[in-house]
């Protein structure tokens, strides 16, 4: 089997596959790639099976080579595809041939770009997954210039489709909302509804930090026992200003939550780059 | 003893609990329930409450059938999981900096602090903050301590803490504000053992008192 070579990086580049949920009880979450529905386009695309591991590009910068012909295709935010230089239509698939240099530029719109490789990225797995947990330092390292990455063998059918429209993102995603277990919690809940947020700068695969508004506790010396969490809660912290948990959330936490995103809106988050606004609706 | 049960998005219920007790004793009871293999793709215990969340393509509503109503009596011990296994005995050295700030909030002295922290039985009622950390309930009740006002920036791994009704070893350094009363050897997460957390859900803990 080839191998992928890594020559150079510019954002934050992971491996990432569809998660390792089942071990919530000693403390470690699902993770996974952060826009689901782009990293699973990308292994349909190179006839992967479901789960096959990609890498998750924050901002372009990625330039890789292949010890062997490989395919390969680039999903979610919509990035310059270059062949040696020459520009090839973004969320196509292409041969990588020994030698040859594939470079993925900074997207257009959105954050996360997903390389996705026919066979998969076979690096070894932890807890059965091969995604990063950047909360829990688990899973493969973040992927850094000369790293050597195997291709595996993950092929479940042959290459059938040559290209995609790309993604494109628009300015002012509104997200649908369910009210969430601690809705009650807050003295205005629809506050949430009503309110432009910004997507602050510390905001990672761990959360989003919305800033541009507070949300008030009715009670705010009332102590809430950890609860569970999961992709898309929208906590509600002493400080007033809601955090946006994404794929490497912590399992529980302390902070009651207002509402949680639905599931196929959380890819959305995802794509979100700070400073960038986002709205939401009650569901 | 079931709350109430919330929805939680699109596709996850979290199960409203009285007490610490009533999480071990539900988790259990799932974790032998053969539907919920089926149905759910991942069972979050916490302090007063359990999160299911459904399986790609099954409907949230059908996680509603796994949870036991009133007229299923469930009880310690009903599940499959965990029966008749021995408890972890943690040896621990109590020199911990907290010790003489517990033993002041407690009214109890140092020797007394230990005394009550061997003296029963604790059992993992959840796990979370880190991979390994496993929340333990069943104590002493006397031992219930707030956490500190400021969280200490690292924590040494092995530290052995408390912090209102749980006791908890900090699997490797970390920031963290419970109250730190001694510190072991023992190794709590370890990915080249086939169960990597030492302490798993609805496990027994023993902690014994030993010169380090």
């Amino acid at each position: 089997m080839g191998e992928l070579v890594v020559r150079s990086v510019g954002g934050p580049v992971l491996v990432q596959d569809a998660g390792r949920p089942g071990y919530a009880a000693i403390g470690v979450g699902v993770s996974g790639a952060a826009d689901l529905a782009s990293y699973a386009l990308g292994n349909r695309l190179v006839g992967n099976r479901p789960g096959a591991a990609a890498l998750e590009v924050v901002l372009g910068g990625l330039e890789v080579e292949a010890t062997a012909t490989t395919w390969v295709t680039v999903t979610g935010a919509p990035a310059a595809l270059t062949l040696d230089g020459r520009l090839e239509p973004s969320a196509s698939v292409v041969a990588l041939r020994p030698g040859q240099r594939l470079g993925v530029g900074v997207p257009a719109s959105g954050l996360r770009c997903y390389l996705a490789v026919r066979g998969g990225i076979a690096v070894a797995p932890v807890l059965g997954s091969r995604s990063r947990d950047t909360l829990s330092a688990l899973g493969p390292e973040p992927v850094t210039p000369g790293a050597r990455l195997p291709v595996g063998d993950e092929v479940a059918e042959d290459l059938r489709v040559d290209a995609v429209p790309p993604s494109t993102y628009d300015d002012a995603p509104v997200l649908r909302v369910v009210p969430g277990p601690r809705a009650g919690w807050i003295s205005d809940p629809d506050a949430l509804v009503r309110t432009r947020w910004t997507v602050g700068p510390d905001s990672d695969r761990v959360a989003l930090r919305l800033t541009g508004g507070r949300l008030e506790r009715r009670d705010p010396d009332r102590q809430l026992p950890s609860e569970g969490l999961t992709r898309g809660a929208i906590q509600v912290p002493p400080g007033g200003e809601p955090i946006v948990f994404g794929a490497d959330h912590p399992v529980t936490g302390g902070y009651p939550v207002v509402g949680v995103v639905v599931s196929n809106d959380t890819d959305r988050l995802a794509q979100l780059r700070p400073g960038e606004t986002v709205g939401f609706r009650w569901q | 003893m079931i709350l109430t049960v919330h929805p939680y998005g699109d596709r996850a219920l979290l199960v409203e609990l009285a007490d610490a007790e009533a999480v071990v004793v539900l988790t259990d009871h799932l974790r032998g329930e053969e539907a919920v293999g089926e149905l759910v793709a991942d069972v979050v215990p916490a302090a007063r409450s359990v999160l299911l969340v459904a399986r790609a393509g099954v409907a949230v509503e059908r996680l509603r059938g796994v949870v036991p109503d009133e007229k299923h009596h469930i009880s310690p011990g009903s599940g499959a999981f965990r029966q008749g296994l021995p408890p972890v005995a943690i040896p621990v050295t109590y020199d911990g900096p907290d010790l003489a700030e517990v033993a002041e909030l407690t009214g109890l002295s140092d020797s007394e602090v230990v005394e009550a922290h061997v003296g029963s039985e604790w059992r993992v009622a959840f796990g979370g903050f880190a991979p390994g950390f496993a929340y333990l309930v069943g104590g002493d009740t006397r031992l219930q301590v707030p956490r500190r006002e400021t969280p200490r920036t690292r924590v040494p791994a092995g530290s052995v803490g408390l912090a209102g009704e749980f006791s908890g070893i900090y699997p490797r350094e970390s920031p963290g504000g419970w109250r730190l009363i001694g510190r072991t050897d023992a190794v709590l997460w370890d990915l080249a053992r086939d169960e990597p957390a030492l302490l798993t859900a609805g496990a027994t803990v023993r902690f014994e008192a030993v010169d380090g």
